[in-house]
């Protein structure tokens, strides 16, 4: 366990001046953005007792350099618009400016000097959100020297960041931009250890660093996992946990630290007196106590997600989602009770003992129940067709007597996910003045024979089917064999 | 219309197994080989059969007649690599049959007795469209299994099996045998690819010894690289009598393995995988190679296959190659009744700007005809073309869109079940709520339809 003992503002060498050159320095060198959120490693508490120096830890020690790309003003016009929040107009209207949605309705007057683009049997909606993704962590050829998901050494590693295994160069962002039509995704661990570590969110724009691609200001996850990998990783290796009683032994008592380092870290803050040990690990779990990160928890069958529930109230967190949530339709009553969203596949059942009673009406019972469900890929090639797995599991709760109209389901690709990651203010559905993150189809989405013709990112068009100009590749696809060809 | 189809399968499903005509009319008729579908077609099968199919058919008198007007009436489905049948789940190595890497034994390995039909896999596929599947041993471990030393470059003999119930479910056993050449194949030999065309060469010069003088054969030595039985199976592939599958991606690999042919000239070779067979389409096709593939694999998933696009198809189609559909190198969970998907997405491409799919009867043909062409068998299964076993699926929309399901399946000309395990389950929790008994009480005993707890037709 990494420990850090924090230094005390006062005796780093650094003056406030000498701090306002650096920053000075970065304006020039780098953007506004970079110097903006380049604080201190630790900042003088807001509200210290008078007579003492009290220091918070940095929150944000690798922020966002995100910058979204140039875009125009641009009006589509007789579209078939889906807004993401269950809206829908035939022969509709989308205008975007400066990165934002303007105005979506029937009919939009273009503004002076605005692209106007013909939608005419074409479908526009939010860009799709995964929000359980492990690109750059995952990332092919899938060979040893790339396998950066699984930090599986111990049970518990709350202490790892996925982003500082995102290799922002992983072809697979690019395949999803262009086939999938991702403008967002949720990068996590791995389901190896019960605590993973924290994700990251990211904006599906290549740069060549992760803090390049970081969604600014989106939460951060804790994932979690139950069941069969844990217990049948660290099982192998002779060790606790190798069943699922020793998983929740092992969550309760690191939850039980947790609470006793939010404790310590809570006093100090107020009363000052000598900083507590700093635990990078438990940095994180604090923050989810606080409610700062969401917890993310892979888990497929109902009894293990009720446990879980149990134990979150125990601790005093809460379940941001389920994960893969194979059995949510057993226990949709219980999940619409506690708030818990629950984040699915269409049809993928069986591979493993404890999905074998994944059934593809899950997504529609589970909607039909009022709970917040939302689709995810959990796998590279999955995720450029997150529409088609809606599409599927849409149309297997029809055959089950559930009818969810089109533009409701996908509430299930953008908004949903949006709010199980927080950022729903800012993306996720068509409303003026969030983020112009929208996808041109060239038929239904919800159909095998529609792809994406044109997608944009904040505004920023970065695909276009028609043309080969915009369509990103990344570093490693570059002077490789096939890189002529349109993959 | 769909209580009019339930009738009448209902009738079929209680009716004693009698020699019969059946008609299915009105419906869109898809035949798989590769045309396009005919509106208010008709497909006629007499018992196991397919009599004819098409436009303009006559219902011969007599015939037992499905009103199929606004469904599609398809060739079902065949599922081109698969380990349908080998296994319950892919995890649960304790009913998992599809690889052995500790075994002594290669090319002699059959997977036939090992096929179990009765398994909730098979119910689901069969669920889904599937009514035959190509299945092979494999060479691919889960991904969550440490990695095994193989024994041998040959993974063994694979089978071609029908998914219905009430028949034994081989189609033909030792249908091919499987060998792997690429990155597999290096790891399997000792790990290089040189060292797995050493052991391909001197397996086969093995077999032509055991050929020449089965008596002196030292097949059963200790140190024998290949076993008696090995060599006698590897003899039918150097004398083209089996098909040899070889998995290759890389374009370098699948030129070397279609040289195979100058020094053994009866071999009958398939390619799988070949994710970079585009780049070498023309050779491949001069060849008269098929080639088993994937429609979506687009990623440098592997350095073999770096030039992987979803272009690959429809490029050696193009070229004239036979191609395939399976789930190779699919990283998803394999699910064979996913294979439409593909073959809607390769429809999808081909609308693209500088992309090359298929059209819709190609793409069909792909997931039905074409898997069986591969092993020489589309005279026997794979379309609605006369003489064919009568496997028939009855779709409630285009088979290849997301949206559709089978309403009505047929294999050998018989009624399937359309039900499965997870069917159960949907029922059993179509209502979370609590009620007077705990839902380990619901649907027992099949509350979707009656369950058919036999495969034994009897001797």
């Amino acid at each position: 366990m990494i420990v850090v003992r924090p230094t005390p503002i006062k005796s780093r060498p650094r003056t406030a001046s000498q701090a306002t050159r650096h920053c000075a320095m970065v304006i020039l060198l780098f953007t506004l953005v970079g110097c903006m959120v380049s604080a201190p490693a630790l900042k003088k508490a807001a509200s210290s007792p008078p007579g003492k120096t009290i220091y918070r830890y940095d929150q944000n020690p690798f922020p966002s350099t995100y910058k979204p790309y140039p875009g125009v003003p641009t009006l589509i016009r007789n579209v078939t618009v889906f807004d993401g929040e269950g809206g829908r107009i035939d022969h509709g209207a989308v205008l975007f400016s400066d990165g934002k949605v303007v105005e979506v309705a029937l009919n939009v007057v273009a503004p002076t000097g605005a692209t106007v683009i013909d939608g005419t049997g074409k479908w526009l909606t939010p860009g799709i959100i995964d929000i359980h993704s492990h690109l750059g962590v995952s990332a092919p050829p899938d060979v040893a020297a790339n396998d950066d998901e699984n930090e599986m050494t111990a049970p518990v590693t709350a202490e790892v960041w996925a982003e500082h295994s995102v290799w922002p160069q992983d072809p697979s962002f690019g395949r999803s931009l262009v086939n999938g039509g991702v403008t967002t995704m949720q990068i996590l661990p791995g389901s190896g250890n019960l605590f993973g570590g924290r994700s990251v969110v990211l904006k599906n724009v290549y740069a060549t660093t992760v803090q390049g691609m970081k969604f600014p200001d989106a939460p951060y996850g804790l994932k979690m996992a139950c069941g069969e990998n844990p217990k049948g990783i660290y099982g192998e290796k002779g060790r606790e946990p190798s069943t699922r009683m020793g998983n929740i032994a092992i969550d309760r008592e690191t939850w039980a630290k947790a609470v006793e380092y939010k404790r310590k870290w809570d006093k100090y803050e107020k009363q000052g007196g000598d900083p507590p040990d700093r635990d990078i690990a438990m940095d994180t779990l604090r923050a989810v106590l606080e409610g700062k990160i969401l917890v993310q928890n892979h888990c497929y069958r109902a009894d293990e997600m009720a446990n879980v529930i149990d134990m979150s109230k125990e601790f005093g967190y809460h379940v941001t989602a389920f994960h893969h949530a194979i059995e949510g339709y057993k226990i949709a009553d219980l999940l619409k009770a506690n708030g818990v969203c629950a984040v699915v596949f269409a049809d993928q059942y069986g591979f493993k003992l404890e999905a074998y009673d994944g059934v593809s009406e899950n997504l529609a019972l589970l909607y039909k129940a009022g709970v917040c469900v939302m689709i995810h890929s959990d796998e590279r090639n999955g995720q450029q067709r997150l529409n088609q797995e809606v599409s599927k599991a849409v149309a297997a709760g029809c055959r089950a007597g559930i009818d969810i109209p089109d533009e409701v389901a996908w509430e299930f690709l953008s908004y949903n996910p949006a709010k199980a990651l927080g950022i729903a203010e800012r993306t996720g559905s068509l409303k003026p003045g969030k983020m112009a993150d929208l996808v041109l189809w060239n038929g239904n989405p919800f159909s095998v024979y529609a792809r994406p013709d044109k997608v944009w990112i904040d505004g920023a068009l970065l695909f276009d089917a028609r043309n080969p100009i915009l369509r990103p590749m990344s570093d490693f696809e570059l002077g490789q064999p096939g890189e002529g060809v349109i993959k | 219309m769909r209580s009019i189809l339930a009738t009448s399968l209902m009738v079929l499903l209680v009716a004693p197994v009698l020699a019969q005509t059946t008609a299915i009319v009105g419906g869109t008729v898809a035949i798989g080989d590769g045309s396009q579908p005919i509106e208010q077609g008709t497909v006629v099968f007499r018992d196991s059969r397919i009599v004819a199919a098409g436009a303009g058919i006559v219902v011969p008198p007599g015939a037992k007649v499905i009103d199929a007007r606004g469904k599609w009436v398809a060739a079902g489905m065949v599922a081109g690599f698969s380990n349908l049948g080998l296994l319950d789940i892919e995890e649960v190595s304790n009913s998992n049959d599809t690889h052995a890497m500790k075994s002594s034994f290669g090319a002699a390995i059959d997977v036939a007795p090992a096929i179990n039909p009765a398994s909730a896999v098979v119910a689901m596929e069969r669920a889904g469209g599937i009514t035959r599947a190509i299945v092979s041993p494999s060479s691919m471990e889960s991904i969550f299994a440490s990695p095994t030393a193989m024994q041998s470059i040959f993974m063994g003999q694979g089978a071609v099996i029908d998914l219905g119930i009430g028949s034994p479910p081989i189609t033909r056993a030792r249908a091919f045998q499987y060998v792997e050449l690429g990155e597999n194949g290096a790891r399997a030999a000792g790990g290089s690819r040189p060292a797995a065309y050493a052991a391909l060469h001197d397996s086969f010069s093995e077999a032509q010894d055991y050929d020449r003088s089965p008596r002196s054969f030292d097949g059963r030595g200790k140190d024998s690289l290949i076993k008696r039985p090995d060599a006698a199976a590897l003899m039918r592939v150097v004398d083209g009598k089996t098909p040899l599958l070889v998995h290759v991606e890389r374009a370098s690999d699948i030129l070397s393995a279609l040289a195979l042919q100058k020094e053994y000239p009866h071999l009958n070779l398939v390619l799988v995988g070949a994710a970079e067979g585009w780049m070498v389409a023309k050779s491949i096709a001069a060849a008269h190679v098929p080639v088993i593939t994937a429609g979506l694999i687009d990623l440098p998933e592997a350095f073999e296959r770096l030039a992987a696009t979803e272009s690959n198809v429809g490029l050696l189609e193009k070229a004239g190659v036979v191609v395939a559909l399976s789930t190779i190198n699919m990283t998803e969970p394999e699910q064979q009744r996913r294979l439409n998907q593909q073959a809607g997405n390769l429809v999808a491409i081909a609308q693209m700007p500088g992309m090359t799919g298929l059209d819709w009867g190609q793409a069909f043909a792909a997931i039905t005809s074409r898997p069986a062409q591969a092993l020489g068998m589309d005279a026997q299964i794979g379309s609605l073309r006369p003489g064919r076993q009568a496997d028939i699926v009855i779709w409630d929309g285009d088979p290849l869109e997301l949206t559709s399901a089978p309403v009505a399946i047929f294999i050998d000309g018989q009624p399937q079940p359309t039900t499965s395990r997870q069917t159960e389950l949907v029922h059993r929790y179509m209502n979370p709520v609590r009620g007077n008994l705990p839902k380990a009480y619901e649907c027992r005993g099949g509350c979707a339809g009656p369950v058919e707890i036999t495969h034994d037709a009897g001797p």
